[in-house]
């Protein structure tokens, strides 16, 4: 759905210095000659089946789905990938795409740190060396993440400008970016940024519908009637959208983050209270104050906590085709809860924010409805930090 | 003709860059005046951004402490105002896309006309994406700058036959920031400008010294000081205005001299 300029409707596009701009387009054009490139897909297929564990399963939530007595739901296992989250799906995509590009060094930026992780496997796997930068709040509340992405032997820079969470992250990659072109591949970890990224990383993604869907029929013998996903730049959300948008009868559902409450300045609900804007190489909805300075956001979620959100997204926002609503701190930390006990599976706090969604609206549904819920990622990163939002004080 | 030829019609030009509101808007006015006093042709004057991504830490530390300090566009726009009844050398905004975006293209530039300002500088907007703001630039007369980077070979005559104003070119790969030295081959970047358009050419990023200045002065039409400016107004706070007076001084000497 993406035209030439790499526009989703009003949003997207390229708005980065023009010292990027050869690197975007050398970018875009080694995509479109990959893309459908046999060799190249076998490649990626074989990386993603026998390294990263897919297709990844759709698990039938009995137990949820009866105390909720409402619709039936099934959960799209992204947590069971290997590095516990879809951010492997995109990256091994981009990693392979770099290699063949002659790129010898990935830079990345994380929020929670699973894009980060994710990056530094596929790098220590391809042997290409790997920056990663991640705001140093960031740093502190997944210090365990910060640890593994060392372990697999990248490089952390804790980024200390802004408000050091992951915006600052994303603009200090793009400093390093622009330093550094002839042999690094930067790693955009979501669907947003500057054109090609929201089209690559969707693509990539794109690989949670297209098994949902297969998985679903499988199993129910028809689509779901409502597929929900938290959304934070949106790209476990886009992958689980994407080969739905034209089944108009599949109700869109993005969860954004909405801290501690749409109406408090401590949000990161970019839809909810966002404006439009172009920040970041992309034109899309940003929080952000009337002299379009951007807003210092904040959730417990440090993968959802951005100023803004990806074009695609925001046009399917435009177009009604998908619908995005807030959920709070309290209630992700509640679902965070209530999915470890009610089913055994500790959802990472992102996910958590899709499960609190569900759980208000499955009750309404009929029995005979089904949703999915894409649980993006595991939440054994966030114990932790849930421990202390609870008053409790544990080791990591 | 632009207002900004001006800068470059007798001599090699001197171009500042100043951050406005750092440490204060009061300050701002004398250090612009000071440097227009000392040889200054041209002044880009910076409306901080909350995430000056093409910024190195120096100017992102002056668009902090100016935001920090409670400007907005409004009362930058109050301050060219009150510059305007001194200072008649070319001024120009460099700032980040949003800022224009959000305060409303038609608001903004018709504002820049009003007040003086002769032309915009914004990094995050390349070739690609100028039709966002050129048609309500060329309505107003304000002249829309392009940049032209040390990786845009095979762009530079694309862009270089629709600029206006100055062309802008950015001496090193990166962000701002004072370097010790500059690799880039800018003798072949200026040829291919000058095969393509009589728009001057200034260079800018990484230059701190008078030498520095009168090497790129030598191969261009001016040189561009941003990070070294501010950090004489952060080392000098309120009393910047004589030291930047001084520096702008002794850099005029060294592009005068190329």
């Amino acid at each position: 759905m993406t035209n030439q300029n790499g526009r989703f409707g009003i949003h997207g596009g390229q708005y980065i210095p023009e010292t990027l701009m050869n690197a975007v387009i050398e970018l875009e054009e080694a995509y479109n000659r990959y893309k459908d490139d046999p060799e190249f897909n076998a490649e990626l297929t074989e990386l993603l089946n026998e390294y990263a564990g897919r297709p990844s399963r759709l698990y039938y939530a009995e137990k949820m789905t009866k105390d909720l007595g409402g619709a039936r739901i099934y959960l799209k296992r992204e947590d069971l990938n290997h590095t516990g989250a879809h951010k492997i799906n995109n990256v091994l995509g981009q990693a392979l795409l770099a290699k063949k590009m002659g790129k010898t060094r990935l830079i990345a930026e994380t929020g929670a740190g699973q894009h980060g992780v994710a990056t530094a496997t596929a790098a220590a796997l391809m042997g290409m060396e790997c920056v990663v930068f991640m705001g140093e709040e960031d740093t502190k509340r997944q210090a365990l993440n910060v640890y593994r992405m060392r372990l697999l032997g990248a490089e952390v820079i804790p980024v200390t400008s802004g408000t050091a969470t992951l915006k600052d992250a994303v603009s200090e990659a793009m400093r390093e970016w622009t330093s550094r072109i002839d042999d690094t591949h930067y790693c955009l970890g979501s669907v947003m940024g500057p054109h090609p990224f929201p089209t690559i990383v969707r693509d990539f993604q794109a690989v949670i519908s297209k098994e949902i869907k297969e998985q679903i029929l499988e199993k129910e013998g028809r689509l779901p009637d409502a597929v929900i996903a938290c959304v934070g730049g949106g790209s476990n959300a886009i992958g689980t959208f994407y080969n739905f948008i034209e089944d108009k009868d599949v109700q869109l559902i993005g969860c954004e983050a909405a801290g501690r409450g749409v109406d408090t300045f401590e949000t990161a609900a970019t839809i909810a209270t966002g404006k439009l804007g172009i920040f970041h190489g992309m034109k899309s909805y940003f929080c952000q104050d009337e002299y379009g300075q951007i807003a210092p956001v904040y959730s417990i979620s440090a993968g959802l906590d951005y100023p803004g959100i990806g074009p695609e997204h925001a046009h399917l926002h435009d177009i009604g085709r998908a619908e995005y609503v807030p959920v709070t701190d309290e209630e992700a930390v509640n679902a965070f809860e209530y999915m470890a006990r009610t089913e055994g599976i500790i959802p990472a706090i992102e996910s958590s924010h899709a499960v609190a969604h569900a759980m208000k609206i499955a009750p309404k549904m009929d029995k005979d409805k089904i949703i999915v819920i894409t649980i993006s990622g595991r939440g054994d990163k966030d114990c932790a930090a849930i421990a202390r939002y609870r008053g409790e004080d544990i080791n990591e | 003709m632009s207002n900004i030829r001006k800068a470059f019609e007798n001599n090699k030009a001197f171009i500042a860059f100043i951050t406005c509101g750092d440490p204060d808007l009061e300050t701002t006015k004398e250090v612009v005046k000071a440097a227009a006093d000392n040889g200054a042709d041209l002044i880009e004057l910076g409306i901080p951004f909350s995430d000056p991504t093409a910024e190195g830490p120096v100017i992102q530390g002056a668009n902090l402490r100016a935001l920090t300090g409670g400007v907005t566009t409004d009362k930058i726009f109050d301050l060219v105002k009150e510059l305007r009844k001194d200072v008649t050398i070319p001024m120009v905004f460099m700032t980040y896309a949003n800022v224009v975006y959000s305060y409303g293209a038609e608001r903004f530039i018709s504002a820049c006309r009003e007040i003086g300002i002769d032309g915009i500088i914004l990094p995050d907007l390349p070739f690609e994406e100028k039709e966002e703001f050129l048609p309500v630039c060329h309505k107003y007369g304000v002249d829309l700058i392009s940049l032209i980077a040390p990786t845009s070979e095979n762009r530079i005559a694309m862009i270089a036959k629709e600029a206006e104003g100055f062309i802008y070119v950015v001496s090193s790969l990166g962000v701002t920031g004072t370097r010790t030295s500059i690799t880039t081959d800018l003798g072949s970047i200026v040829s291919a400008i000058r095969e393509n358009t009589d728009v001057p050419c200034a260079i800018g990023f990484g230059i701190s010294t008078p030498e520095q200045a009168k090497a790129m002065a030598a191969i261009s039409d001016g040189a561009i000081v941003g990070s070294a400016i501010i950090k004489i107004i952060e080392k000098y706070g309120k009393d910047a205005p004589k030291y930047v007076g001084e520096y702008v001084s002794s850099m005029k000497q060294g592009v005068l001299a190329s």
